[in-house]
């Protein structure tokens, strides 16, 4: 119900401006379909409890941050993701980042190495260092990390279907750099269900895959403490067209599921959840994204607490990577890129984010230049240092439009979480295609809608000119991979084939049986094992799975 | 009188997961009357190949984001040719950069849509490759 002084104003002010100049527009709309209003006032949240919901930053539900201070404490992560044709090569960009005093380390690896083919696999080719490092055997990671001390940085691993391999190869490094394991930091992606909806890199079927992400949240339990098992994915989801609501909606309807997975393994709820971590996309709706953020973190607060009995806070603690938007990228005009990344940037730190990577203006092409990471780098610095946004804890909480958007959000998420619930969950609804058909229908609307020009993109649809394409694009050639598998068979050579042999068989008994897989995966890495090998092993134990939903 | 429809083979080679575009493609090709047959991703040149001849399809278009366009749309190529399937028409899109176009081009790839190519445009091109007007 509006005050009086709104209804007021609404009648005196508004309707006679209204009729003098109309809006540009005749609705303004979220990418979620939700209607954004002409004016928000203390009305719009009327019977709210604001302190209650969001509450307070570093206790329950966490919605104006997971920690009391924020960036007045310590500045979030930045973290940049990378990965080249050859781990030399990546090897230098990442102390090359470190020196430019990027935070933490984040690793690509090419569609090979997460795909579980070795470079020189027949379906390999043409793919070998083409979107990050490849990474056949421990060699590999050898070189990689070559003069970067395990333990005194925090790696990222985009790394899902073969994750157990790639954390396996790390803890291997860690021992053989002398470094103790529990107090290795870092994060592996291992969220396979957003594999099945959006980014297509799975191997198996479901049901073995989330029992290797099972074994690797009871192994890290009791061996890497500090390492954050999984990153629960929403960046992909929305990259395929998602919008905000159902980026959130689908991410945490894929968390309940793990959660319900580890549970159903008999782990208890607060042993693992801490560990917990996610990843989203910071779109360009600056006030959209803010209030997305915020809503992720009350829902999965409310979700842990209620659904799941979680007792300890930390379990209720929705951590995230942020990524700005990829696909808002444009090969049009690449320098606005830099202006769409920043805004981008903005929405991430102002949503509370724990770590964050900013694109690269010439992403729209290829692997980024030095020149454009670098730029990219310096604007979080700029956001952190220069923009005063990091002084406060949750700038904008209070705010009546972002409290307001925060509720709508969560509640319209809430409501595709219960749709996925009566389906059987994130899983039965991926088997049956819902969370990619919601995905598939809302992409084709955003392209609709570009090409109807109803949604401007400055340099595609208006504004249009000639432009200058970017020069000095990253290239990845040939030789490179001739390189890799070089260093493959050269590997294959020198090592024991009796040890890899005995490695592999004692893997295949530990998939067919109950027990954790990952010390057999991390006695066929020790012995260089190459990746293929110990993925043709699982697939004949596991099986393969197709594309669930294809058009 | 009505024309026989178009037939198009929408097809992902190599092994990125980034099907938004294909699929909007797709989409857009169904909604203006083509016949559309989408392989899904991860599909090998053999493959896309085989499927092409099975479904008698006049136009391929190929999509791939991961920058491994250059050795797999040429062994598609390659394969069309062995079979004598020169009638068949190939389109590309992706994460193509322009330096490449020209080699596209030689290897008989007759149009190569970018980042922010508009459907309205790939549907004339396809149109337009089929029938020759």
């Amino acid at each position: 119900m509006p005050g009086k002084r709104r209804e007021r104003w609404e009648k005196e002010v508004l309707g006679p401006a209204l009729k003098r100049f109309p809006e540009r527009q005749p609705g303004f709309r979220l990418t979620s379909g939700l209607e954004i209003r002409p004016l928000y006032t203390p009305d719009d949240l009327e019977g709210a409890d604001l302190e209650e919901s969001p509450g307070y930053p570093g206790e329950y539900p966490f919605g104006r941050g997971i920690q009391p201070t924020m960036y007045r404490g310590r500045l979030w992560t930045m973290r940049q993701y990378s990965g080249f044709a050859s781990a030399e090569e990546s090897n230098r960009r990442y102390r090359y980042l470190l020196e430019q005093g990027q935070t933490g380390l984040s690793i690509a690896f090419d569609l090979p190495t997460q795909l579980g083919y070795d470079s020189d696999s027949p379906l390999a080719r043409g793919e070998v260092g083409k979107v990050g490092v490849p990474v056949d055997t421990l060699r590999d990671m050898e070189v990689l990390f070559e003069g970067i001390p395990l333990d005194g940085v925090s790696t990222s691993m985009t790394i899902n279907a073969t994750a157990p391999i790639l954390l396996a190869m790390y803890i291997a490094l860690a021992k053989r750099q002398g470094a103790d394991p529990a107090r290795l930091d870092g994060t592996i992606q291992n969220d396979i269900l957003k594999e099945y909806i959006a980014r297509g890199t799975y191997i198996f079927p479901p049901g073995p895959s989330l029992r290797l992400t099972t074994d690797i949240f009871r192994y890290c339990r009791q061996n890497l403490p500090r390492w954050n098992t999984i990153s629960i994915s929403g960046y992909h989801i929305r990259e395929a067209g998602a919008t905000a609501v159902q980026e959130v909606a689908f991410t945490l309807a894929d968390g309940i599921a793990y959660v319900r997975a580890a549970i159903d393994k008999g782990l208890n709820v607060d042993d693992f959840a801490g560990r917990l971590s996610f990843f989203f996309d910071a779109h360009n709706n600056l006030l959209e994204e803010v209030a997305k953020f915020r809503a992720a973190r009350l829902l999965w607060a409310e979700i842990m607490k209620e659904r799941f009995g979680a007792k300890d806070p930390r379990s209720c603690m929705l951590r995230f990577h942020t990524q700005t938007a990829g696909c808002t990228l444009t090969a049009q005009q690449p320098y606005n890129n830099i202006v769409r990344v920043a805004v981008q940037a903005l929405a991430a730190v102002l949503g509370g984010t724990q770590s964050l990577h900013t694109n690269s203006y010439d992403e729209a092409y290829a692997t980024p230049s030095e020149e454009a990471v670098t730029a990219a780098l310096r604007t979080q610095q700029v956001l952190a240092y220069e923009s005063g946004v990091a002084d406060t804890v949750d700038p904008l909480g209070g705010a009546w439009l972002v409290e307001k958007l925060t509720r709508d959000i969560a509640a319209a998420a809430r409501q595709y979480i219960q749709k996925i619930d009566s389906l059987g969950g994130a899983l039965a609804a991926i088997e049956k295609g819902f969370q990619q058909r919601e995905v598939q229908e809302s992409s084709y609307r955003y392209q609709r809608e570009v090409e109807a020009e109803e949604r401007v993109i400055v340099g595609v649809n208006k504004f249009v000119t000639p432009y200058t394409k970017i020069e000095k694009l990253h290239r990845v050639t040939a030789g490179e991979a001739r390189k890799q598998v070089a260093r493959l068979n050269k590997v294959r050579r020198e090592r024991d084939g009796g040890a890899v042999a005995a490695a592999l068989e004692e893997l295949q008994k530990a998939a067919r049986g109950e027990e954790n897989t990952m010390p057999a995966f991390l006695r066929c890495v020790e012995a260089y094992t190459t990746v293929g090998e110990m993925c043709d092993a699982l697939r004949e134990v596991f099986g393969v799975q197709r594309e669930f939903l294809i058009f | 009188m009505s024309r026989k429809k178009i037939r198009v083979l929408v097809a992902k080679p190599g092994l990125d997961g980034h099907d938004r575009g294909a699929k909007v493609v797709a989409r857009a090709l169904r909604d203006a009357g083509m016949e559309v047959i989408y392989t899904g991703i991860r599909q090998t040149p053999e493959m896309i190949v085989e499927v092409a001849l099975q479904e008698d399809v006049d136009v391929i278009g190929l999509s791939c984001l991961s920058g491994a366009h250059l050795e797999l749309f040429a062994e598609v190529m390659d394969r069309l040719r062995q079979k004598g399937m020169d009638s068949v028409k190939v389109v590309a899109g992706g994460i193509i950069p322009g330096e490449d176009v020209p080699a596209l081009e030689k290897i008989g790839i007759r149009a190569v849509f970018g980042p922010g190519a508009r459907t309205p445009d790939i549907v004339a091109a396809v149109r337009r490759l089929v029938t020759g007007e």
